[in-house]
This record gives C-alpha cells, structure tokens and sequence, in this order.
C-alpha cells in the first residue's frame, strides 16, 4: 500500500520535472523568436570553449617519446607478420629475419596451438619448434640458415605422420599444421605467393567439411571469381592483414574477456569504456594508428586489431557466465586446479560464445580492413575508393561484388564452425578416415601447387588473361542512368529531398539554440527511457555543445534523423506485409543475414550511382544501411508473438488491421526496438563513412584529421559522434528493458 | 555401526542464500522458522543441520523436491561454502582447507555424482570418464584402461567415442557414475544417480555400490527420492524439510517411531512389514523355554510372513548372525505390523 502510494507520488514527480522541462525548452525557443534570448543561451559563445583538443595534444606531444617507443616495438613485430602473410598471398618482398620476430610469430602459435589441445606435448613440441628456429637464426647465416632449415622440417614432418599413424593422436596433427604453415612461409621466401588454385582448392575442402555442398561452393567459388576477374592481388593484400588482425584480436579479446570475468571490478571499469569503444566512429580509431604505427598495412592492421576486441571482449565474458554451474562442479570435483578450470572446463564449455565472438571478430576486422584505404592501405577497399572516386562505376561495380563475396564466405565459414559439434567415429575406423578432411584439405593445397608449376594459368592470373567486364558495366549503368525515366526519377527524388524535405530540416535543427535543444534531447529520453538515460543525455550533449563542434554535431545528427526517418518509411511496410507470411519472412531474414555481413563501405555504391555525389546520395547510403536491422527486427518481433495471442484476437472478431494495431505491434515493439535502435548505431557509423562523398559535418571534419596529426581535435570528435550515439543507445535500450518486463517477456 | 570417529561430521551447519548471509545468519534470533527466514529475503538452503556419517556407512536423504537435499551435499564437499557451523572430514575441518589442500582432498578422497550429469560436452565419453584420472595426473594408458573398465561396468560399452549430446539421458547418467566409479572415492556424494535409469541397470547399480560399500568400506551419502531404493540400501536414512534434517535413523525406526507428525505423513504409505526387522520387536534374553527353530534377526517381518501365520508358537527364538540365539520376539507383535494395526 505504502509502496504504491510513493511511487504515485514518484510519478506525478517525474512528470513534472518532464513537463516542466518541456516548458523551459519551447520558452528559449520563443525566447528566439521575439529576439529576447540571451546570446549564451542560443550558442555557446567562443570564449567560454574549453581547449580540450589542445589540453590533449600538449599531453601527447610531451609523452609523445616514451609512448611511441613501445608502440614502435609493436609495430614492428606487427609488421614482420604482415610482411610474411603479404608474401605468401601476394608475392611481396620479405628481407629481415630478426630472432625476435620469430618468437612473435610462434609464440602466439604455441599458445594458440595449447589452448585448443590442452595437451603438455602440444606445447612443447611448438617450443622446441620455435627455440630452434631462433637459435638457427642467431647461429647460421641466411643462406645456409634455410638449407638447414629445409632439412629440420622434413625431419618433423616425419615423425609428425608417424605419430599419427602410430599413435592415432592429435596433438601431433596440429603440430603438422604448424611445421607446414613454416614450411610454406619459408618455401614463401624463395617461391614467391602461393598459386590462386591452391587457395581455393583447401578453401572448397574446408568449405566441405563444415558445411556441404553449399559452402563448399561458396569457399571455392569466391576464390575462383576474385582470381578469374582479375582482383587477386587486391583481395589478397585485404586479406593478409585481416589474416594476421583476427586471430591478434581474437586473442587480445579473448583475455580481456577472461579477466573481466574473474576480477568483477575490471569488468566494471571496463563496460563504459567498451560502450564508448563499440560508438567511436572508425577515423577515431584511424589516426592514432597511423601516429602511433607508421602509415600503410601495420597501422591498418592496428586500427583493425583495436577496433574488432571490444565484442570479443563481451562474447568471452558472456560465454564464461553461462557456462552451467553443474559442469563447473564437476570440474571442481574433479580436483581441477584454477588453470585446468579454465583451460579444461570453462573454455571448451564456452565454445559456442566464444566461436561467435570469432565471427564478430572477422566480420569487424574484413569491414575495417576495407575501410583503413583512408589512410593508404592497399587492397580492395583502397581500389574501391579510387574506382569511386573517378567514377568509374563498372570496376567499382565488381570490386563490390567480390567484397561481397568475400565477406559472405568468411560470415558463413565461420558460422558453421560454430554449430559444427564433434561426432564420434566408428570404432576401428583407419586414422585417414578419422582424419580424411585434414589429409583432403593437404592434398587439394599441394596438389594445386605442383599443377600450377607446370600450369601458369592456376599459378597467377596475368595482366590480359582475366575476365573483367569493368568497361561494358560501365556502359551499362551509365547507360541505364541516361534513360529519361530514370534520370527524372532520381532527379525529381534529389530534389524534392534536398529542397522540401532535408534542407528546411537541417535549417531548422540549426536554427533551434542550443540550450532548448539540449533540453528537448532530455525530455525526450525522460520520457521515453526514465531518469538515468535523461541524466546522461543532459550530460553528453552538454559536453558536446561544450566542444564548440555544435553545428556540425547537429548536421550529423539531422543526417542520421532523417535517414533514419526515411528508412522506417520505407522498411516498416515491407517487414509488415513481409511478416505475413512465413515463406516471405524466411526469405527475408535470409537476406537481412546477409545484408548485415557486407562491409559498410559497399552501402556507398549503390547510393552514388544513382544520385552522384551529393546530400541524397548520403542520405541513401545510410538509409539502405539501416534498412537491414530495421526490416531484419521487425520481422522477427511480429513473428515471435505468440499464436494464442492472435488466435484471440481473431476469436475477439479484430479485423486484420485492429489485430496489428492493437495486439501484434505492442508484443513486437520491444524486439522492434531493438532494431531501430540498431539502426540509429549503424546510422552513426555510416555517416561518417559518407564523409567521403562529401558531408559537412563531424564525419568531413574527422576526415580532415586524418591529414595532419591533429590527435587532440580527433578524438574530440570522435568522442562526440559517440556520445551523441550513446544517448540514443541508452534511452532507448532502457526502455525496452522496462517494456520487456512490463510485458512479462523477460 | 562402528564407534570409530565419524568421516563426515556436521555441527550446526547452515547454509543461507541471500545478500550477506553471514551477518544475517550472526544476528539471527532462535527459531526462526523457514518461513521468516524467507520473509527476510533469504533462503535457508540448509538450515542448522547436525549429522555424522561413519566409515563404510550409507546415509540416504530423503526429502521433497527444494527440500536442502543437493545442497547438504554440496556444503559437505565444499561446493558451496557454508554459512555457519562446522563440517569436518576425517576431523580435518574443511572450511579451514587451503585451495590447494582442498584439491588434494577432492583428487584423493572424494567423488560425486551430479543430480543433472554436469558432463563436459565436448568431451567423448571415454574423456569424461577419463577426467578425474587426467586430474590425478594418471598416465594415458592407465587412464584409458580403467575408464575402458567402467564403462563396461555401467554398459555402455561400445560408446566410449560418443559425445554427451549424442547419448539419452539415462546413458548420461551413467557416463556420470562411470565418471565417480574411476577413481573409487572413500567418500562417496551421490545426488539421485539412478533417476533416470531404466529398473533393470537400477538394480544392477544399486548391487554394484553395495558390492563396493562392503568390499571395500566406502562411506556413502545417497540422495534419493525413491523409498524402496532407500530401503535397499540405507544403514540409516535421514529425513529433511524445509533445509533441517527432521530425523536421522535407520529406516525401521523411522518407520516404527516417527519423529515428527512430518516424517509419519513422509512415512505412512511404506508398507511397515517391509522395514521392520526381527531385531526390532526382538526383547533381548535368552529363554530356553522355548523350542523349535529359530528365526534371523536380519529378516524383515514381510519376509517372515509365512512362518508368522503358519508357526503358532507365541514366541520366537531369534539369533544372530552367527547363529546364536539373543531373544525372543512376541507372535502377535509381530502380526500386528504385517497386517498393520487398524
Ligand atoms: N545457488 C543457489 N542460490 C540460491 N538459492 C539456491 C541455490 N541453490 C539452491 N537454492 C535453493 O535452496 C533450496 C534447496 O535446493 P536443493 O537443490 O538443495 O533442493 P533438493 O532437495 O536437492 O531438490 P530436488 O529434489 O529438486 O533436487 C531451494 O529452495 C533452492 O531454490
Ligand atoms: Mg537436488
């Protein structure tokens, strides 16, 4: 009684601070209209900035030594194992061989290697390995360094296949897998890259083994595609750093994640910082990688590390927590000690989340590999950018398609990895039948490569020998864009938008000062998510406006608003009607799926081919970019109520329309939620992307950075894109908490 | 049983679930009821429980489902750490156990089965069984020979390269009793291992522990929520509600002698004749005067039954194991608790 009693009172509260907050907000507004409003109340006035930018560049510049120095040691590590993956898949010149290096690049492989098995001969056969590929380095020169180094790795090969065959364990086979990985880099130093069949030969067994046909298909398909239309090289200078970033991020994230599960005070320091990190938008992360780590595929490579651990971070711990308390009582039981609980129970035990971290992880890594052509990385995200750039829309139009394949393949590889459990083998059955996908996976590899020896055409694809059609897509998009009906649609749609719609918009977002803005912001999130979201959002715009980036904080946020607005236009109606049915949905979802792995980047494409480079073009990259969670959530929420609850209304004699409005929505529009939440994230992050077509907001004015070393003014910027994100994520995110629980669905 | 100091020995254990149990466990007044306790926001997972298990023992707890059951058994291997009071093993009290002592204590003495399997799903059958050992630091071999053992043992021979989700649940609940058979514990935490088996492997297990229990004098602490297997084989049963164990005894005087008007209700269904045994209406003394043959102290009154109706000597001369006879037993008692007194 008592309770309810205050929480009237609370309410009645809440609401007045809501109404008159409101009050205040639309005052300053009038205020402005009849011209009384004091100066400091419409802008934030000059003077009254605080320098954060160059407080934070003075601290920089006078660590600048210091941090740098550890950095570069980094870097060069880093860059020793790009250099060996650059080589391999494209024939770049390695020329330093540097002890240390080795360590770097067989240390984590021993890890890793010991992780998986938990065996103690798995590590000491990888030590020993790496021990004396160092000792050979610091005692034999470099020619004769490899001779010997030819004969070691035979003599491990052998022993390698006779353990297998004597001794039927794995451990051994994995060791196989490292002495040949070594003898592939090595042979990589005099052969030269490896031949395009080889690679898409294992990748269609791989493909195979996890997942059929299908995926078989698609591992070699896509290899075979890249190569035939002549972006091999591209595509293998994308990869060999995202070769070297996911499993780098993997890990990094991987122990992050596990010490913020066993030290909960960490993992409370570290949350904000992660929410932070998952919003900044990626030039933020772009430049100091390229202050800190050189131009070119390290800093690259770093910015991508940095930018894919966050999810694998929270994937760790998730899976760690979820791990059933009966299975960690088994293992106490057991008398595991605290090493053998974590290496034996809770990680194995957490296989699913932390494979699914994987997949984020590489999926983040591919979309940012592509995105790092800003700051000069080759491959095919910088001839993307180029092709754009000159728009020649043909090759850009290919390019596309093979990142799109790219991303796809690796999505589904790495999601069927996931639900792929072990089986159980006949007992009796031979050791080749137990490993006969490994041993398929080692004859497609070296098969190809003693046929592309004799056959150059399945070694390296020449100048004149592929298929690209660059030049006739070219002529046929320009060409389909020349017809009258299309040029006046999309003439009539850019103007319209820009001059009715998006022009009068922003103009109205600038006009409005900025405390009622801020106040409104709050309102809003009062109203919407509670008191804690409204208190940050208070927080976040202010230290925005306090910046003195209002304006352009504005402009993006009018960018993202309308796009937004446009996309729930648009995709609403078609995830209604699509939700209908079950056939259509299925497909749908299909799609989103796979919409949702493309590398944001290609959103670009489609926009500045219909409508040039200008606001609409902008507008629509990010429109079709939010389209996919929109739609994607929205089927899933009205899907996902439950069959009584129709079946009532339809008892209740509710017309199909009185059913939507007033039973399936309200059930759906938590899950819905989430998706347009989703939607304003990936807004966030798009249009900063745009900023390469031209934009006048923060996105432009972070592209600007990135020419000079102006970290201080960066990161300023990239702290308010993320902030004004954050606000948007934490209202809405809390209230689909307290909607889920209202409606009894959690 | 022996008088031989107990293995497990429970003083005033508690165990609250709740916000800082500890300090609410200090200031908690004197008979508060389960039900304030919970009024408080607690739990009381057990509550104030006192019992010794001696060596070669079988203690079977009994309960209603949320009763304390598992969680008694998880305060006496320190699975949960307890609230209040103390338990001992072999006079070594075990919340003093430092983390590697502790380690030690569980490789070499303890085994459990889990009341829902707790089976490592991504190992094969084989590997889980093999787990324990692995922990031991058993070698390969070894390891493998007497997992390959077990598993025969419990029938699922010709599964070892399974994996969990591939087996039904009742094969699960094996592969968890091969798990505990491997290292052949002294002290054995057994959490309703034959739930889900089949009545036929049920009885062949239930033989199985007995064999080792009086081979090899295990102690063992049972928890089941079928009387007739608690009958089969309990040296003593303990009743609990609400996380208190309402009586500890062997079974025939829980039968005859109820503590608690909750233990008569926990009781009344079970067919008395099958408890009682001769021994417990016996009146110790031996009267020559009667003659005829005598009847063994161990059989129940059920097993009795037709003597009982055919013989119609008043009283029974009844002797020990060792043929010796020790008392006598009245023929009307002893009808009176085969047809149940009406
Ligand atoms: N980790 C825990 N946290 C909070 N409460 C718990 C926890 N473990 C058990 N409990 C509570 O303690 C009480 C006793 O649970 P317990 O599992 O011991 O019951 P049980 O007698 O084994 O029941 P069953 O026959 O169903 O297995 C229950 O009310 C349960 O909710
Ligand atoms: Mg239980």
């Amino acid at each position: 009684m008592q309770n309810s009693i205050s929480d009237k009172y609370k309410i009645i509260n809440d609401k007045s601070i809501l109404w008159s907050l409101l009050a205040l907000s639309i005052l300053f507004v009038i205020a402005k209209i009849i011209g009384v409003l004091p100066e400091f109340l419409n802008r934030m006035p000059e003077e009254a900035i605080p320098r954060y930018a160059e407080t934070l560049d003075k601290g920089f510049n006078n660590n600048r030594d210091w941090m740098t120095s550890i950095t570069r040691f980094f870097s060069e590590r880093l860059e020793f194992q790009l250099k060996v993956m650059a080589h391999l898949f494209y024939g770049a010149r390695v020329h330093f061989f540097n002890p240390i290096d080795w360590v770097s690049l067989t240390f984590p492989a021993t890890a890793f290697v010991y992780f998986i098995d938990g065996r103690k001969i798995a590590l000491v056969t990888a030590s020993v390995i790496s021990l004396t590929a160092v000792l050979f380095t610091f005692f034999i020169g470099e020619e004769t360094q490899l001779t010997f180094m030819w004969v070691f790795l035979g003599l491990s090969a052998v022993g390698a296949i006779y353990l297998i065959i004597k001794h039927e364990v794995m451990s051994p086979i994995i060791v196989l897998g490292i002495v040949s990985i070594y003898a592939v880099i090595l042979n990589g130093y005099k052969l030269g890259p490896l031949p395009w069949s080889s690679i898409a030969a294992t990748a269609a067994v791989l493909g195979y083994y996890l997942g059929g046909w299908r995926l078989a298909l698609l591992g070699g398909g896509t290899f075979i595609w890249t190569a035939l239309i002549g972006q091999w090289k591209l595509a293998m200078e994308t990869l060999s750093v995202l070769v070297v970033a996911a499993p780098v991020s993997f890990v990094i994230g991987l122990m992050l994640g596990i010490a913020a599960w066993k030290f909960t005070k960490f993992d409370k320091f570290l949350r904000p910082l992660l929410s932070v990190l998952q919003t900044l938008p990626f030039f933020t992360y772009l430049l100091p990688a390229v202050i800190f780590f050189k131009v070119g595929p390290t800093a690259g490579a770093m910015a991508t590390i940095i930018y894919a651990i966050p999810p694998m971070i929270l994937m760790t711990t998730l899976g760690l927590k979820k791990v059933s308390p009966e299975i960690v009582e088994a293992g106490k039981m057991a008398g595991c000690s605290r090493f053998q609980m974590l290496s034996k129970v809770y990680i194995p035990a957490a296989r699913t989340e932390l494979l699914v971290g994987l997949n984020q992880v590489i999926m983040l890594c591919l979309a940012m590999v592509v995105l790092t052509a800003f700051i000069g990385m080759p491959g095919l995200g910088a001839k993307l950018l180029a092709m754009m750039n000159s728009f020649k829309l043909g090759r850009s139009f290919e390019i596309g398609v093979t990142i799109v394949l790219v991303a796809v393949m690796l999505d589904r590889l790495s999601k069927a990895w996931v639900v792929k459990q072990p089986v159980h083998f006949e007992r009796g059955a031979p050791w080749w039948e137990r490993h006969f996908f490994l041993l398929a996976a080692i004859v497609a590899f070296f098969g190809f490569m003693l046929f592309s020896m004799e056959v150059q055409f399945a070694d390296q694809i020449g100048r004149k020998q592929h298929f690209s059609k660059g030049k006739e897509i070219d002529g046929l998009i320009k060409g389909f864009l020349d017809i009258d009906a299309v040029q006046a649609v999309t003439g009539w749609l850019r103007w319209f938008l820009i001059t009715k719609v998006l022009i009068p918009f922003r103009d109205l977002l600038l006009w409005v000062p900025t405390s009622s803005f801020i106040l409104f912001i709050t309102v809003f999130s009062l109203w919407l998510g509670g008191k804690k979201p409204a208190i940050y959002a208070f927080l976040f715009f202010s230290f925005v406006a306090s910046t003195g980036w209002w304006d352009r904080s504005v402009i993006t946020l009018y960018t993202v608003i309308s796009a937004v607005a446009l996309a729930m236009i648009i995709g609403l109606p078609m995830a209604i009607s699509a939700a209908r049915s079950e056939k259509w949905s299925k497909r749908i979802l299909l799609f989103c799926d796979t919409a949702q792995t493309f590398p944001s980047f290609i959103y670009l494409l489609p926009a500045i081919m219909l409508f040039g480079i200008n606001d609409v073009a902008v507008i629509f990259s990010i429109l079709i970019f939010t389209l996919v969670p929109l739609i994607r959530y929205t089927v899933e929420g009205l899907r996902g109520v439950p069959p009584e609850m129709t079946e009532a209304a339809d008892m209740a004699g509710a017309s199909r329309f009185q059913k939507l409005i007033n039973v399936q929505l309200p059930l759906a529009l938590p899950t819905m939620a989430v998706g347009f939440n989703q939607a304003i994230m990936f807004a966030f992050f798009m249009v900063i992307i745009a900023a390469f077509i031209g934009t006048q907001d923060l996105g432009q004015e972070l592209q600007r950075t990135l020419a000079g070393t102006d970290l201080g003014k960066n990161f300023v910027l990239g702290l308010c894109v993320s902030l004004m994100a954050l606000t948007f994520d934490q209202t809405i995110m809390s209230w689909t908490e307290k909607r889920k629980k209202a409606l009894g669905l959690k | 049983m022996t008088n031989s100091n107990p293995v497990i020995s429970c003083k005033n254990v508690w165990k609250l679930f709740g916000f800082a149990p500890e300090k609410y466990l200090k200031n908690l007044p004197e008979n508060k009821s389960y039900e304030e306790i919970q009024a408080d926001g607690y739990i009381a997972g057990v509550k104030d429980v006192s019992v010794d298990v001696f060596k070669g023992e079988m203690l079977v707890i009994m309960g209603l489902s949320g009763s304390g059951k598992s969680t008694l058994l998880r305060c006496m291997s320190r699975l949960h750490d307890i609230t209040g009071g103390t338990i001992a093993i072999d006079d070594q009290d075990i919340m003093s156990l430092e983390e590697k002592e502790l380690i030690e204590l569980r490789r070499n003495k303890m085994g459990m089965v889990f009341q829902s399997f707790g089976l490592l799903p991504h190992r094969s059958v084989l590997e889980n069984v093999a787990f324990p050992l692995e922990m031991r630091g058993q070698n390969k071999h070894d390891r493998r020979d007497r997992a390959l053992e077990v598993i025969k043992l419990v029938g699922l021979e010709g599964r070892e390269d399974y994996f969990p989700r591939e087996l039904s649940g009742g094969q699960q609940q094996r592969v968890g009793i091969a798990r505990s058979l491997a290292i052949e514990p002294d002290i054995w935490f057994l959490d309703e291992p034959f739930s889900a088996l089949d009545p036929l492997i049920r009885r062949e297990m239930q033989d199985e522990f007995l064999r080792l229990q009086d081979m090899l004098g295990k102690t063992i602490i049972f928890v089941t929520h079928d009387f007739d297997e608690a009958l089969r084989l309990a040296d003593r049963i303990a009743i609990m509600k609400d996380g208190a164990i309402e009586q500890c005894d062997t079974p025939d005087k829980i039968v005859l002698n109820p503590a608690t008007e909750y233990v008569a209700k926990f009781t009344q269904e079970i067919d008395t004749a099958r408890v009682v045994r001769a021994k417990t209406l016996m009146k110790p003394g031996n009267k020559k005067s009667i003659s005829g043959p005598a009847l063994s102290e161990n059989a129940t009154i059920q097993e009795l039954a037709r003597t009982l109706i055919n013989d119609t000597r008043k009283e029974f001369p009844i002797q020990n194991e060792s043929g010796k006879i020790t008392g006598t037993m009245n023929r009307q008692e002893a009808l009176e608790v085969l047809l149940g007194d009406e």
